[in-house]
This record gives structure tokens, C-alpha cells and sequence, in this order.
């Protein structure tokens, strides 16, 4: 028993270590691909050649995350049968034609164009070369839309039937595909990758802002990134919001675990806890600072509505309330501080300071890792939020795992763990040094407009110059 | 009711692994060459005639894994638990050839790193799938649809013996293309290589061949059932014209031809040890209609790939004709 307990836990380190490592790669470059796509079409459009070098420049750091994107996801898709084979038998029949799907319409569609797109534009011309680029975006697009219909059915599976060796068995696809939490986890995450591709351009555009390395290309990257920023953090504020009360809906025992709830409040006036230390053993939250009412306000739109608690949930269908208590707080907190920083450029952009406010360019650098951070908390949250099930009320992770012996998923865990700190680290050392590295602009200065002018040496008229640039942009 | 979709599906599932293998086969064969390449010119080349079309190629062992999930779940579930190890290594072995292909032109210091990590990777991932492949012909037991089997019955001299045919014959197929995508003194080097990895590839699929019926008897019945006899009858004398097919070809400097033949090879390879499962999927506890999933599964992504697989096929090979020709060393795509 303490045998099997060891390799179910050592099985679920190794798919949330793999999978933690994946998501941060297509995070970036599924809003990455559609910025790429927006340069690319910019620079037809207007010729400029800013847009061009801006679209090289990036070109070469998605080439760099895609490969780390295409390599950990093929994990991805042999981990269900090496360490959750009777959950690939039972629940293969509902999600695997789903992932069939992503293959076939999003992976072949990156994999067949990212080599037209990466060298390819001498060869088929601008036309096709543009196309070439926009079904790279297109097909990021789609593969997050399979995944998280396949993601989305774990949570609240419906549409199904189960037969006589205990597989789920579809009966109506649509039902599948369109469950109750998809359409709010699609616009989360999709909002979330460009969020976080935003806050990663940004953070460049900033770094060389403050250094004023190549300013034009510094202040345009800047700006469209705080305007997406600006305009996609309260989105994904509201479309957050909406997923909540979805999960209130579908998964309450999740929000019980994300607000802190040990116990329910029958007549209303539930308190928003802030910050505490839940006990689960005990059923408390030690050191709690709380709002009284707010919480039902905010999940019941009534400060009298009644809210439960998990002393409505049998202790043993409880998710780990610490871990998703603290992931979601971590979550929050970046988004507001995404928020912040999106009024902050907006208020900067309004006064037309926006590339030269040092402590605005200074906060977009510190938030430059901040989407990623976002991402993996929210990703926390909503899969330990399911816990203990693989499919959500139906199937128990305890019974999903493959009949593995612990020192075979130790031995690969320990495997993965090395590999990926070596070979991602190197890669993530190849991304920043790449972001470093955006050559001096002498040359396009003369093409663009207005006399060539070295930056870097005298800060003080670069910065200067750099206002004047942006207002003409 | 009419159309076997399981069957339907078992086909689809091998055209995909074929797929992977024939195309994958020939990148992987790339790394597994780069130790007779020391100069880094020459690597440069030999990566950059595979950089575009790589992600494309492996993208169908995805198909392959995630397709067996969806249609063939039972398989799918017990015989990656059974092939856990060498299927891990892969993986790994995958992942250090992958990011080689991007890694290697962003430094110089690590430069030999990566070229080891590609080298080295790719002959682990393809002596790996050799390896499953040998472990699978062996057979998979399976009791209450589960694996019920050790975790090294997979290490045998058989499927040892297959992870290193594997590996050579991914290393002929690299040869050849290296062949038909390069010029002067490193075309010239891949067809002193391709020359004994054609025999070494005959010697593989002999043994192979011979092998085969010690490990299972039944293998023996099925190739000599009808009308699977009237395969086993021509394939000797079809390999024979292949391996005439691609040597001739390295000799008249026809560039394409020994690529093609060498392709050959493995379809015929391919072709033999998919008549000799049938119709098991996991021999021997597994037929095709026991693992395969709910009809509403399998209709399901039946219509998707109908549609969708002539679509990959088209913009797959519209890739290939956008970097076709040989590749010009100076023509650096990085």
C-alpha cells in the first residue's frame, strides 16, 4: 500500500514537473506567433522597417521557445500511457480523439509552416511568406482550443456513458467538446499567453529603453506592448471573474479551497480571507486576516447569500486547500499587479512619457516574468483544485495510475529533472541573451526618417530623441 | 454498420508510424552520422538540409502516440507502461536532439555540447524505437487490461538486435539524403558511407527475418498463410531490388534514386511486420477490435482524418518542394 502510495505520488511530481516546464513554452509563443504575425503584416503594410527588424528580432527567440515547446509537449503525449495507462484505457475514447484533433488540425500546421516562415521568405516571396506566418498563429490557436476542450471535460465532464470494463464511452461530442468551464478556461488561458507575451516584449523593449540601445525598435516594442497590456489585463480580470463563478458552479469544492472556506456560512456574511495560513488537518485558517461579507458579496453577489464550505465535502474528496489557496492568492496578486501596470503606461502614454518614465520602464522590467509566474499559478490552482480526481466525480487519480513500481517513475523523474534544468536552462540562457542583444540602428535611422544619431553614449538626448519618435509613430 | 473502423483505423495508425519512420528516419540518421562529420562546416550543412522540414517529420510520431490513445486506448496503455524505459530514453534522446537544432547555432563555446547532444540523442531515440520494436514483436502480456509484465522484459538479445538494425538503417537513409541534398567532398563521403550501410542494412533484415520465427512461431504461420505467402515470396526478391536499386544509384551518381530505394527497404519492412501482427495490435494478447476504442470514437476522428490528412499530406510536401535541390553551403539558413 505505502508502495503504491510512493509511486502515485512520484507519478504526479513527474506530470506536473513535465507538464509546469511545457506550458511556460506554448504560454509564450502562442501570443508570441500572433505578435509576430501582427509585425509581419505591419511591415507589408506600411513598409516600414522597423516592423521588419523587429519581426527578425523576434522571429529568431519563438524559433529558440518553439523547439523547447515541441520537445517537452512530445513528453506530454506518451506521459498518459507510461504513467496513467488505466486513465488512457478508460478516458482515451473521450479526450484522445480530442488530441487527435490537435494534432491533426494545429501541430501538423505549425510543424508543416514554421520552416517556410523561419527561412523560407527568399524562396516563396512576401505573400506566402505572410501566410506561412499567420497559420503558425493560427494553428497555436487551435491547438490551445483542443487541449483545453480535453482539459476542460477532466473538470466537468458531461456527454459520456460508461460501459461495461468502466471506459467512458462518448455519446454526444458536442456535449464533450463544449462543456460548462470551456468557453471561460479558453478565453483565461488564450488572454493569459498574450498577457504574458506582452509583459516578455515589454520587459525587452523596457530593458533597452532604459540603455537606449536602438531606440526606435525599443519604443515601438514597448508601446504595443503596454497597449496590450492596458487593454487585455482587465479583460482577463473580468473573463477571470466569470471562470470563478463557473467553478463555483461545476467544481465548489475548488473555490472552497481558493478562498479558505473550512466552514459554511448558512446565513451569509461569508468573510474574503486575504491572507492566512490554512490547516487542513484542523480545519482552519491560522492568522487570518479577512474582509467580513465580502467573499459572499463577491461569489453570491448578496452579502446575506449562504455560502458552503468543505465541512460540506467528505474529508477525503477535499483537494490540498493550502496549495491551491496560496497558487490562487499568487495568481491574483500578478494580475493585479498586470493591471497596475497596464493604467500606469496608459496614464504615461496619455501624458506622453511613456517610453521615458525610468521607474515605468524599470516596474515593466521586474514584470517581465510576471505572466509566466501567473500562469503556472493559475494552472496550480485549477488542476490540484481538482484533486483527488483525474475526471472530475468520476475517476480517482489514485486510480488512474499505471501498475508502475516506484523506482521506475523515481528513476525517469530524476531523468527529466536533469534533463530539462540542462537543456531548458540553456535555452531560457539562449532567450535572454538573444533579448539582449538588439543591434545598434545606425542603419535604419536612415531609412526611416531623420538624421543618423548614436545612442547609448549620451542618455540624456537619446531620451529625448526617443519621446519624439514614439509621438510620430 | 459496413466498414470495419477498427480495421480502418489500425491502417491509418500504421500509415502514420510508417510515415514517422521513413521521414524522422532520415533526420534522426543525420545525428546518428555526425561522429564520421568533424567539420563544422559540413555539420552546418548536413543540419541545415533538415531544419525546415524536422518539427513536420516527428510531428507524426505525436500523431502516432496520440492517435493510439484516442482509437486504440488498450494498446496504447499497455504498451507504453510495458515499453516505459526504452520509451523514456527516447523521449530524452528526443528532447536533446530537438532544441540541438536551434542551440547550436546560438553559441560557440557550447557549439560541441549541442553536436553531441544531437549526435547522441538522435542514436539513443532511434535505438530506443528499435529496441520497442523488437520488445513488441516479442510480445506483450496482458491480464485484466493492464500490462502484466516485469520492467526489463523489454532487454532481450532480440530487441537489442533490432535498436542497432534501426539505428543502421536510419543511418543509411540520413547517407542517402545527405546524398541528394549536398554537394562535392561531403556527397561524396555519404556514399562511401551509404555503400556498407546498405549491407548492414541486408544483414539486419536477414537476421531479422530469420530470427523472427524462433521468437514466435506463429510469425512463421502468418507469413506463410495465404495471402500473406504471396508477400513473403516477392519481399525477399523486392529487397533485393532495392538494395541493387540504391547501390546502382550511388555508383551512376543518380541522386534521388538511392533515397528512394532505401526508402523502399523499410516500407517493405514495414510492410512484413505489419502483416505478420495482424491482426493482434499488441501481440499476442491484443487484437485490433479488442483495444480499439467505443465505434463513436473511432467515426469520430475518422471524419477528421479523412478530411485533414490529404490536407497535411499536400502542405507537407508543398515544405518539402519549397526546400528542395541541394542545399548551397554558403546558403546559411540561420
Amino acid at each position: 500500500m505505502l508502495e503504491n502510495l510512493d509511486a502515485l505520488l512520484l507519478a504526479r511530481a513527474q506530470f506536473a514537473f513535465t507538464i509546469a516546464f511545457h506550458i511556460v513554452f506554448p504560454a509564450f509563443t502562442i501570443g508570441l506567433a500572433s505578435y509576430l504575425f501582427v509585425l509581419n503584416a505591419l511591415w507589408l503594410i506600411t513598409k516600414r522597417q522597423v516592423y521588419e527588424q523587429l519581426f527578425d528580432f523576434w522571429k529568431t527567440i519563438f524559433a529558440v521557445a518553439f523547439a523547447m515547446g515541441v520537445v517537452s509537449g512530445i513528453v506530454m503525449s506518451y506521459q498518459f500511457g507510461t504513467n496513467w495507462s488505466v486513465f488512457s484505457d478508460k478516458a482515451g475514447p473521450v479526450i484522445g480523439p480530442l488530441m487527435g484533433y490537435e494534432v491533426l488540425t494545429a501541430f501538423f500546421l505549425e510543424a508543416g509552416f514554421l520552416g517556410v516562415m523561419l527561412f523560407g521568405l527568399k524562396r516563396v516571396g512576401h505573400g506566402l511568406h505572410l501566410f506561412a506566418t499567420g497559420m503558425v498563429a493560427i494553428g497555436t490557436l487551435l491547438s490551445a482550443t483542443w487541449i483545453l476542450a480535453a482539459n476542460s471535460w477532466m473538470h466537468t465532464p458531461q456527454g459520456f456513458e460508461v460501459n461495461e470494463v468502466g471506459q467512458f464511452v462518448p455519446l454526444d461530442w458536442w456535449a464533450i467538446i463544449f462543456t460548462p468551464s470551456f468557453p471561460y478556461r479558453l478565453v483565461h488561458m488564450v488572454l493569459a499567453a498574450y498577457l504574458t507575451t506582452a509583459l516578455v516584449v515589454g520587459a525587452c523593449g523596457a530593458w533597452h529603453l532604459l540603455r537606449a540601445h536602438a531606440p526606435r525598435r525599443s519604443a515601438t516594442m514597448f508601446t504595443m506592448a503596454m497597449g496590450m497590456v492596458a487593454v487585455v489585463a482587465p479583460l482577463q480580470i473580468l473573463a477571470g471573474d466569470f471562470h470563478g463563478l463557473n467553478t463555483l458552479e461545476h467544481q465548489p469544492a475548488k473555490v472552497m479551497a481558493m478562498e479558505g472556506h473550512f466552514e459554511s456560512h448558512p446565513e451569509g456574511r461569508a468573510p474574503l480571507i486575504l491572507f492566512g495560513l490554512p490547516d487542513q488537518e484542523n480545519k482552519r485558517v491560522d492568522y487570518e486576516i479577512s474582509i467580513p461579507g465580502l467573499s459572499s458579496l463577491i461569489l453570491r453577489h448578496g452579502w446575506n447569500e449562504p455560502l458552503d464550505g468543505l465541512d460540506t465535502i467528505p474529508d477525503e474528496l477535499e483537494p490540498p486547500v493550502a496549495v491551491v489557496f496560496w497558487s490562487f492568492r499568487v495568481m491574483v496578486a500578478m494580475g493585479m499587479a498586470m493591471l497596475l501596470l497596464g493604467l500606469w503606461s496608459a496614464i504615461a502614454w496619455w501624458r506622453g512619457r511613456l517610453t521615458t518614465d525610468r521607474r515605468l520602464l524599470r516596474a515593466a522590467v521586474a514584470m517581465g516574468p510576471a505572466g509566466f509566474l501567473a500562469v503556472l499559478a493559475g494552472w496550480v490552482t485549477t488542476e490540484v483544485g481538482r484533486q483527488p480526481y483525474t475526471v472530475y466525480g468520476h475517476l480517482l487519480t489514485a486510480d488512474s495510475m499505471s501498475p508502475v513500481a516506484a523506482p521506475a517513475v523515481a528513476t525517469s523523474l530524476v531523468a527529466f529533472v536533469v534533463v530539462y534544468f540542462f537543456v531548458f536552462g540553456a535555452g531560457v540562457f539562449y532567450i535572454f541573451r538573444l533579448m539582449g542583444r538588439l543591434p545598434e540602428e545606425a542603419e535604419e535611422e536612415v531609412l526611416d526618417k531623420g538624421p543618423v544619431r548614436t545612442a547609448g553614449i549620451t542618455p540624456g538626448p537619446a531620451q529625448g530623441t526617443q519621446q519624439g519618435e514614439t509621438h510620430g509613430h | 454498420m459496413g466498414i470495419d473502423l477498427a480495421f480502418v483505423w489500425a491502417f491509418l495508425i500504421a500509415f502514420a508510424v510508417l510515415a514517422y519512420v521513413v521521414m524522422d528516419g532520415f533526420d534522426l540518421g543525420i545525428g546518428i552520422l555526425f561522429p564520421f562529420f568533424r567539420d563544422k562546416r559540413d555539420r552546418d550543412t548536413m543540419m541545415n538540409s533538415v531544419a525546415p522540414v524536422w518539427d513536420g517529420n516527428e510531428t507524426w510520431l505525436v500523431l502516432g502516440g496520440g492517435g493510439l490513445m484516442a482509437v486504440f486506448p488498450l494498446a496504447y496503455a499497455t504498451v507504453l507502461t510495458a515499453l516505459y524505459v526504452p520509451l523514456i530514453a527516447m523521449l530524452l534522446g528526443l528532447i536533446f536532439r530537438g532544441v540541438a537544432f536551434e542551440f547550436r547555432w546560438r553559441t560557440t563555446r557550447w557549439l560541441s555540447v549541442w553536436d553531441w547532444g544531437f549526435s547522441v540523442g538522435s542514436t539513443v531515440a532511434a535505438f530506443s524505437q528499435g529496441i520497442a520494436l523488437g520488445a513488441l514483436i516479442e510480445g506483450i502480456p496482458v491480464v485484466d487490461r493492464a500490462y502484466a509484465g516485469g520492467w526489463w522484459n523489454w532487454l532481450t538479445p532480440f530487441s537489442i538486435a533490432t535498436g542497432i538494425s534501426l539505428v543502421i538503417g536510419y543511418a543509411l537513409l540520413g547517407a542517402t539524403w545527405l546524398v541528394l541534398k549536398t554537394t562535392g567532398d561531403l556527397a561524396a563521403r555519404a556514399r562511401d558511407i551509404a555503400r556498407p550501410a546498405t549491407y548492414l542494412t541486408l544483414l539486419g533484415m536477414g537476421v531479422f527475418s530469420l530470427w523472427t520465427p524462433l521468437i514466435g512461431p506463429h510469425y512463421l504461420g502468418r507469413w506463410l498463410s495465404f495471402p500473406a505467402v504471396i508477400f513473403s515470396v516477392l519481399v525477399p526478391l523486392l529487397v533485393l531490388a532495392c538494395v541493387t536499386a540504391v547501390l546502382s544509384g550511388l555508383n551512376r551518381q543518380k541522386d534521388l534514386q538511392p533515397f528512394l530505394a532505401s526508402l523502399g527497404l523499410f516500407v517493405l519492412g514495414f510492410v512484413g511486420i505489419g502483416i505478420s501482427f495482424y491482426p493482434f495490435i499488441v501481440p499476442p494478447s491484443l487484437t485490433i477490435h479488442e483495444a480499439a476504442a467505443p465505434r463513436a470514437s473511432l467515426a469520430f476522428l475518422l471524419v477528421g482524418a479523412a478530411v485533414l490528412i490529404p490536407i497535411i499530406l499536400a502542405y507537407t510536401a508543398y515544405a518539402y518542394w519549397v526546400f528542395r535541390g541541394k542545399i548551397r553551403p554558403e546558403e546559411g539558413y540561420h
